[in-house]
This record gives structure tokens, sequence and C-alpha cells, in this order.
């Protein structure tokens, strides 16, 4: 960390700032001391600008347009999906529920409810033991000195590269001999595995982004490494695990591959998008029962999406807000 | 199973899990007050010990496969290496692979990043991500036909007079309305290429508005308010402060979307199965793998996967030591 | 068309009595489910066909398969007299990954008892894989009672029998409005010959292209046109030449190859032809399957050639029969007495050879199972489900594309023969004659098409 910071006070973390950042920082002009007001209240100004505000506008709506699309369909009659487009809806509307009842259907032999139980214990652990073990390594690598630690730390992230295909038939080998196939520990296991290149590479990233000097001077005041990792980084990281978080909850909750490879098809493990997939029907002659089944799978990433919302605006940021 | 027993099961995950990390952490701090010096190995090891064994081992034996015949009974030398080379399809393969792996995650982070920042702090924050995270959501279960009623070409002149032709694709409605000829947008190629990567740069984007986010609301609000009371505004404001803040993110960001590129296979194969001259690298190797029974031709081509990331680690190495010099 | 379903049923008495059977056996049994569950009911004389099975309580098969809801009811309410007669539990599960997770499964010792297998090709991979057992003699001989020859050739691999054919389908049907053709007086063609003036004269006519067409298929693209040539293969060529051209013993590119595949264009390829209400030739190649045939519907098309499961494809509410809105016609031969019909099914592959396992596969290979299953996709589905088992009785089919399927299969005329791509290595089969027939499509010269795929060969 350059000397020329402005916050070498541990109680005043100066998280985002790199050597590099700091010299940029410093030609834009010195940072005062006194804390400012929230960031949120000056950023409300930014949005004043009208031209940020209509571009704002225009991709939101650009990005929202194929999902609103989809969203339309869902709510369609089979016939109308495929002779009209979604927005005619405008001009003619017609919607029916039928769709959604039909994914819904509890007596149906593919009725989602032991398969939505299934996605929630699969994903639960499979978030929370990947982001632990991924921050206490991406400490040990941003944190600490030990030989060959670059090199492993390259290794690490490169390894995410290797496709998810190439260890199927080797690990469910290894889980079969193991007996835990066709059990929910094969899909823990996995996906923890699986998540942890990505996890260590981005929270190395925000881990390096608090200053150094906050853990030498708690280093100098005698507390050891997994004191700091406890009391001082979980907390600070909150932002960078909440984002993370989101990631990996995404990509549990949307596999297919790995809970099928390793526990099989059947509604003892099976998580939620076998049933949503197989809706379209052997053939996939009803695949337009996708649009609602997306739906139905999309209500609990958003929720845990806007959820997490406020670790990104609390975090570091209420810690140097309170300096 | 019943539900009970099954949220049973989750919570004993939960505080086995929680046991062995505790013992790991209260072996690891009796090792440093004894004045133990490598703690850090304490801290990687179960990371490195489910990674040896989930990806390096497998990673390792695809390796090895690559040198074997389609069954894996006979050795071939080189001879599946040079059969991903000189194949003339395969020069398109690898064309489009680092088509997507270049266009991608610079559109991805920027229209992410330009996201992020204009709805910093502003009113209905969390709705306004939600709307560009969306995608991401919903990317496995809808992908295969969100697409179609954007890309879907039905040609105007196919229609009678009794029967006109609707279009259920939005975009050649819009062309249509503009007074354009309706395009089939998966079909001719290299263009399809670019509609397959707008599929890909909608999903990420997504990503990286998160991790920017993130990484954006870390910025202290000192900084930003001593620059705004010099003047600095708008671009300067972007230029100067916000992005050397957030500039090792956006490394990551752009990383992380490449290599996610460089293994992109389930969009190329739901819209068009590959075929059209669309086909990337780990398309090819999921068609050898699963659909053609050649474990060998396909175990090459996920090595040219582990090649092709080689130049994504030489710049996050050059980052690494930059940010290491200080 | 009209020779077919005049066609006397010759088995009559004795399919309607093992039909019946079946179905007292599936009432009676399904009635006392909620006794004991254990053993069968000592008295009822409906589980006498089970007996020989034995007490098989507390016994657990595992089935595993491709087909998902809703078509895995009947599988689960046809196995239910077996469950109910031997206190054996069936456990049936799928997914639309069965294909390539069965292979993973197998080759890492973790398959199920049985697998419903849809192609020969996946067969022969997975006999490979050292994992699959030889079935019990009575299967090899209820498949020597049940199903011609052929049938029991496609489910051995390397001289040996392992697999019973379990469903079928039939490929070599058109697919037509029949309202469209009596408004028009249209006749339904009985050689190629009139197929091909039937064409000429809708495009005559001028109201729609006469056919249409999709081959779009995610990562499969392209399959519905091997489909259609390996129907030309039968119909320029012969059966034995369709055989000698699926084995490899006459090269993809040689003559017969290619005037099939270029019979296969004649209409395909022919702008004047395709396609009806979508656009124009490449349009085929971009248009899903699913889509295809659709035009039918609001007359913008007339003519598509898909298998008899594409009757599930329209709407609900279709009137789906011979008057109605659609229905299907057999893809003629060269003349009105040819009669070669294509078309795939699964095969029940075992990978234990447990007594409970063989008891089950063995009730799987029976016309008793057969009739079963028909019935109880009838009831559940309503219908959608045929076997080539020679017990089926054409009476628990209540569907008229299933009951023109099964006559199809089950005339003494029909020369059967199994979907070619299926039996091909996968190599070829699921991979080189997918893409090359997408290519063609697109513009690539027959010969070029023909020249890849048999480079491709392994």
């Amino acid at each position: 960390m350059s000397e020329s910071t402005a916050h070498p006070t541990p109680a005043n973390p100066v998280p985002g700032a790199t050597s590099a950042t700091m010299q940029d920082v410093d030609v834009a002009g010195a940072v005062p001391d006194k804390p400012g007001p929230p960031l949120a209240a000056t950023a409300k100004r930014r949005l004043t600008s009208p031209w940020a505000s209509l571009f704002a506008v225009i991709l939101a709506v650009l990005w929202t347009t194929p999902t609103l699309g989809l969203l339309i369909t869902s709510f369609r009659p089979q016939e109308d999906i495929n002779d009209t487009g979604w927005w005619t809806v405008l001009s003619n509307p017609s919607f029916t529920m039928e769709n959604y009842q039909t994914v819904l259907d509890p007596d149906k032999s593919s009725a989602l409810g032991p398969y939505f139980i299934n996605s929630i214990v699969i994903t639960i652990p499979a978030v929370i033991a990947p982001v632990l073990l991924a921050t206490l390594a991406a400490y040990a690598f941003a944190w600490t000195s030990f030989r060959g630690k670059n090199i492993l730390f390259v290794a690490v992230f490169a390894l995410q590269v290797v496709p998810i295909q190439v260890t199927l038939l080797p690990l469910l080998t290894l889980y079969v001999d193991a007996g835990i196939s066709g059990t929910f520990w094969a899909i823990w296991i996995s996906h923890t595995a699986f998540g942890l290149p990505l996890a260590v590479f981005l929270m190395h990233n925000f881990m390096r982004e608090i200053p150094g000097e906050l853990i030498e001077a708690a280093r100098v005041d005698g507390a050891g490494h997994v004191t700091i990792f406890f009391r001082m980084m979980l907390p600070m990281l909150k932002p960078a695990i909440a984002a993370f978080g989101i990631y990996q909850f995404l990509w549990v909750w949307n596999d297919l591959l790995v809970a099928l490879t390793f526990a099989g098809p059947g509604a003892a493990t099976a998580p939620l998008t076998k049933a949503l997939f197989d809706l379209a029907g052997t053939r996939g002659n009803a695949w337009y029962l996708l649009s609602a089944g997306a739906f139905v799978s999309m209500i609990v990433p958003v929720i845990v999406f806007l959820s997490l919302q406020r670790y990104f605006v609390r975090g570091l940021l209420a810690g140097s807000v309170k300096g | 199973m019943e539900i009970a027993d099954k949220l049973l099961s989750m919570v004993y995950a939960l505080v086995a899990f929680a046991v062995v990390l505790g013992l790991i952490l209260f072996l690891a701090s009796r090792y440093e007050r004894r004045g133990g010096r490598s703690i850090a190995w304490w801290f990687i090891a179960p990371t490195l010990l489910l990674l040896a064994v989930a990806l390096v081992y497998p990673a390792l034996r695809t390796i090895w496969y690559s040198f074997f015949d389609a069954s894996g009974a006979s050795f071939v030398g080189l001879d599946n290496y040079g059969t991903v080379f000189t194949q003339s399809d395969q020069l398109v393969v690898l064309r489009n692979t680092v088509l997507w792996t270049l266009v991608t995650p610079f559109v991805a982070t920027a229209v992410g990043m330009l996201y992020a920042i204009l709805v910093d702090g502003a009113k209905g924050e969390g709705v306004a991500k939600a709307l560009v995270f969306l995608p991401m959501a919903i990317s496995l279960v809808g992908a295969s036909i969100i697409w179609k009623f954007m890309y879907d070409f039905r040609d105007p002149a196919a229609g009678t007079e009794k029967n006109p032709v609707e279009q259920i694709g939005l975009l050649n409605q819009v062309i249509l309305w503009l007074g354009g000829d309706a395009k089939n947008f998966l079909l001719d190629s290299p263009g399809n290429t670019f509609w397959l990567i707008l599929v890909m740069i909608w999903i990420q984007a997504g990503f990286a508005m998160t991790i920017l986010s993130a990484s954006i609301k870390a910025i202290p609000s000192e900084m930003v308010e001593a620059a705004r009371l010099d003047g600095v505004h708008g671009f300067k404001m972007f230029r100067f402060i916000t992005l050397p803040s957030i500039r090792p993110s956006v490394v990551v960001v752009l990383t992380t979307i490449a290599i996610a590129c460089l293994k992109v296979f389930d969009i190329v194969r739901t819209m068009t199965g590959g075929q059209f001259n669309t086909s990337v690298v780990a398309n090819e190797f999921y068609t050898q793998t699963f659909s053609a029974a050649n474990q060998g031709l396909g175990a090459a081509l996920a090595v040219v996967l582990f090649i092709l990331v080689v130049p994504i680690i030489v710049y996050n190495v050059r980052q690494l030591r930059a940010s290491e010099g200080r | 068309m009209t020779r077919m379903m005049s066609r006397p049923r010759t088995r009559g008495a004795v399919l309607v009595a093992g039909g019946l059977s079946a179905v007292l056996a599936l009432g009676a049994c399904s009635s006392d489910d909620d006794g004991d569950g254990g053993s069968a009911d000592g008295g009822s004389t409906d589980c006498a066909d089970f007996e020989s099975y034995g007490d098989l309580s507390g016994k657990t098969v595992t089935v595993y398969a491709g087909i998902v809801a809703p078509e895995d009811q009947p599988y689960m309410d046809s196995y239910k007299p077996f469950e109910d007669c031997t206190g054996a539990t069936i456990d049936y599960t799928a997914d639309k990954n069965f294909e390539q997770q069965i292979l993973v499964q197998a080759q890492a010792g973790n398959a199920p008892d049985i697998a419903i297998v849809p192609q020969p090709g996946l067969l022969q991979q997975l006999v490979a894989t050292g994992a699959a057992v030889e079935p019990p003699a009575e299967v090899g001989a209820n498949v020597d009672e049940f199903w011609g020859e052929d049938w029991k050739a496609y489910g051995t691999v390397d001289g040996t029998f392992y697999a019973a054919p379990s469903g079928a389908s039939v490929k070599s049907l058109v697919w037509y409005s029949p309202t469209q053709f009596a408004d028009n007086g249209w006749e339904v063609p009985t050689t190629l010959d009139e197929l091909q003036t039937l064409t000429d004269d809708i495009v005559a006519k001028g109201d729609n292209k006469p056919w249409c067409a999709g081959i779009s298929s995610g990562e499969a693209t392209g399959w519905p046109i091997t489909d259609w040539m390996e129907d030309m293969m039968l119909r320029v060529g012969d059966p034995d030449v369709y055989d000698q051209w699926v084995a490899h013993d006459i090269p993809f590119n040689s003559e017969v190859p290619t005037e099939a595949l270029d019979a296969v264009g004649n209409y395909l390829k022919n702008p004047d032809y395709v396609n009806g209400g979508i656009g124009d030739v490449s349009s085929i190649a971009t248009t899903t399957f699913q889509d295809g045939g659709l035009p039918i519907l609001d007359g913008a098309c007339s003519l598509h050639r898909m298998a008899s499961f594409y009757a599930s494809n329209f709407p609900e509410g279709t009137d789906v029969s011979e008057d109605g809105e659609v229905f299907a016609f057999y893809l003629p031969g060269k003349t009105a007495d040819d009669h070669p019909v294509l078309g795939a099914g699964e095969f029940n592959l075992a990978f234990a050879d447990r007594p409970e396992v063989q008891a089950f596969q063995t009730y799987l290979s029976t016309d008793l199972w057969a009739n079963n299953k028909a019935s109880a996709s009838s009831e559940a589905t309503g219908g959608g489900w045929i076997s080539a088992n020679k017990g089926l009785d054409p009476a628990n089919l209540v569907n008229p594309i299933d009951k023109l399927s099964v006559d199809l299969l089950q005339d003494p005329n029909t020369v059967f023969r199994f979907d070619g791509s299926d039996q091909m290595p996968a190599a070829v089969g699921s991979n080189a004659f997918w893409k090359q027939a997408t290519a063609w499509i697109t513009g690539q010269s027959t010969k070029d098409t023909l020249d890849k795929i048999e480079a491709s060969w392994p």
C-alpha cells in the first residue's frame, strides 16, 4: 500500500484502493479526511442528469424485453403462442392461467413440490460451504506469504476452465466406490468443489481491496490470522460475500447436470430444474410450458437477489462512513 | 424421503461442515500460537483437497485420454490433435471461440458497469438492478425459448391472402414495422455468431453488474465527495475516481466472463445445435464426448480449452504482479 | 390408405382373448392394492399369469428411461399388476438427459436394473461398457413368439441377444388435412408417382405450397432429413440395399443413397414445393421439427412427413382422425404393392440378473404387458403408444393414429426397417449425418454431403 494513502488508520478503511488506483486518485485531487455524506445521497444527484436517466431506462428496457416477452407468452393460450407475436396482446388481449395450472398441477407425476424442497436442500449447503472455504483460502492467498503462493493461486483460478463434463465419470466412479452416489452428499461436495475456483478468485480480489495497514495494525496488536479472519474480514467482506453468494446460488439453483449425474433423476434428490425440463414432454411438444416453468423457477433467485441487495449498501461502505 | 428427513439431512450437513471447519481453525490457531509459520496451509488445505479430487484429477485424466482413440483403448499419440487442427470446419470453430471470448467480456462488462454506475444510489436501485439480473436467473430453463420469440423468422412471402404470415419473433416484426425485410438471424454466417453472442452478453451483463456494483459501493464516499468539491463530474469522475477504484474488479469480471465464454456450449446447442458455422470448441467437445462417442477427440478438444485459457492466465499474472509491486 | 383400413383382422380371436385378460388383470389387481400389497392375493385367479414369477415381496426393481410426464404414468400403471401380484416394487424414474446419463451411469458402475433404451446404437454402446447382462431364456422365447426376427436382431449385439423390444413408432407417415383434401377433391396417394402428381396438383391450385418441414432440434438438428432419406432408401432402393447401407457394406456415397437423397431433394429442396406457411427452402433448417407441420392447421401447407408421435404436437382439441382437421397417410411405396415401413422403438436392457429383475424383464416381453401398457396409455394420455408386439390387440387402442400405425406394423405385406441412423455408429448416426443433412438443406450439394458423411465413418 502506497505511503501516500490518505487513510492509514485502521478505523477508516479505504477499500477499492490498490497502489495503482491510489496514484490515479492523487491525480484527481487530494482526499480529505473529513467524512462526507453517504455515497447514496451524492449518487442520487447523479441520476438527475436527464441523459444518464434516459440511458439507464433504455438499457433496462432493452434488457427486460426478452424476459417480458417470455412472461407474456407464459400467460397466452397454446394456439396463440405459435400463431401471433406476443406483442399483439396489446391490441388483442387474450390471457390464460392454463400454462401455470399445468405446471403447478399437483396430480401430475412431475408435481414440483418435492423437487422444490430438493432444490432448497441442495442449494443452501452448496452456497455456504464454498463461500466460507473460498474466503478462508482467499485470505491466505491475499494476506499471508508462503512459498509458491502465486503459482498456486493462478492454478486455482485457472481451474475455472475445466469443463464440468470431464469430471462426471471419474467423480461418479469415486462416489459409487464411497457409497455416496445417489445422496445429497455427492451433490453438495461436487457443487462446493466446482464453485471454489471462481469463489477464491473473486474473494481474493475483494480481499486485496482491504488496506494492508488494517491487517498489519491488528497483527501488531497481537491478533492471530484466525482472529483477523473472523473479526475483521468476514464483516468487511459482506458485499463481496453477497455478490458471490448470489452467483453461486444461481449456479446451483439452475444446475441440472451435476445433481442428475451424481444423485440420479428420482424425486428423492433431483432438483427443480429436472422437473421443469421434463415439462416440455418426451419429444419437446409441450415446450411452451417452459415459459411458465421458467418464471416459477425464477421466483426464489429473484427474492434472494433482492434480499441480498441491502448488503451492497452496508458492509464496507457503512464502516467508512462511520469513521 | 420425507421433507423433514431431507431438511434434517441438510442441517446435519451444515453442522458437519461447521464442525470440520471449526476444528481446522481451532488447530490452526493453536498451531499459530505455538509459533507455527505457514498457517496459510491450514486455510487453503480444504480448498486444495477438494479441487485436487474434483477438478485436477479429472483434468489430468482428460489430458491422458486425449492421446487415446475413440474408445480409450489404444494409444494414438497426437492424432486427435491433428484432427482438431486440420479438419476444415474446425478452423471455423476456433475462430468462433476466439470471437466469443473477445467480444462478450468487453461488451458485457461495459454494459454491466455502465448500468451499475447509472443506477447506483438511485431510487428503486434494487428493482432496477433486478431487471438486468433477471437474465442470469432465467438463463437455463427459459433459454431455449426466450430468444425464439426474438429471433424467429417467418418469410412474409410464404403467406397467402387467406393466411398472411405473422411474425412471432420481435426483431423481425420491428424490422417489418420499420419497412425492412425480415431476416433469418440464425442462418447466415458469420452474422449468426454475433446474434448468439448477444444472448451471452445479455446474461453476463447481470454478472458484471452484480460484482461491479458491490465494488462501486466500496469506493469511500470521502473520495467521491472530495473530487466533486474539486469540480470533477460526469465522465471525469468515472475516469479518475470510479474506474481506478474498481479496476481490479473489472479485471476479475473480464476474466471470469472470458472463461465462461470459452466453456459456453448450451446457448449454441439449444439455438443452432452448432450448425450454420456457429459451433464453438466447447460444443464440439460435448458433441464428441456425449453424442459421437469419441472419447479421445472429445478429450483433445477439452485440452484445447485448457490451452486457450493460457493467455487469460498470463494477463492475470501480470495484473497480480502489478498489484503486488506495492 | 384405404387398403390399410380395410385390411382383415387376421389374428382376431386369440388377441381379443389376450387383451381381455389383460384388462381384467388390470382391474382386479388395482382394486385390491390397498391390501397388504406384499404377497399376491392367493384366491385371485387374475394373478395366475404372474404365478410363475413367484413371490417377490420386498424386492425392488429400478427402471430408468427418457420417457417423462405425461407418458411416464402409463408405464407405472402397466407395472401395477406385476407389483400387486408378485409383491415387488418397481421404481420408475426418467429424465430427458437419459441418453447421456445412462452411459455415464453404466460406465461408473451405477446403472439401474433396467434401462429403456431408445436406439440400437446406444444399446451397443451400453453393452460395450460391460455392465449389461443377458436376459433369461424366457425373454428370448417371448421375443421369438411375439416379434419378428428383424426386431430380435435390433436387440442383439455381436450375436448375443440382450434386449426385448418395448414400444415402437412408425415414421413412414405423411400428415395432411382430410378436410382440405376433401374440399379440393384430392386423393390420398398409393404410389410414389401419385404423390408426385398430388404435389404438382397442389402447386397448380396455387393456394399454398404443398410441403412443409422443420429440422431444428437443438443438438440433433437435421434428424428429420435423415428419416426422410431412410424412407427414400427403402423406396428408390429396396430393403436389402437399405440393410447394406446401414451396415456400411456399401459406401454412404454410392449410387442408391445418392438417388435416395436426391429423391428427398426433389421435394424438400424445390422452392415451389416448400416451405408452406414458413418461408423458403433454407427456412426448413431453422424451423423446429415441432413447428414444422403446424401450418397444415391453417391450410398454409398440405403435406408434412413425420413420425406417428407428431400427433401430440397439434394443440389440444385438434381433431386428429380420418375425417378430421389433420391425419396421416402411409408414405406410399414405389408401387401400391411395395410396403416398406420405417420405424423406431425402445428396448429393455438389464444391468442386473437378480430373480426379480429377470421376472420383471420377462413380464415386459409378454403380450400381456403390451396390452396392459396400451390400455394404460389409452386411459392416461389418450393413446400415443404402440408396440410391434404381435400380441398387441388393436382393440386396446383409442387413438386413430395408433390404430393406423399398428395396422401398418402388423400388415403381413409390410417390410419393416428400423431407423438407420439409430443403428449407425454414433460418430455418423448422432453427428455427421445430422450435420451434413443440415448443410445439405442450406445449399450443400448431394455429392459433397454424402462424401463427407462417408469420410466420417469410423
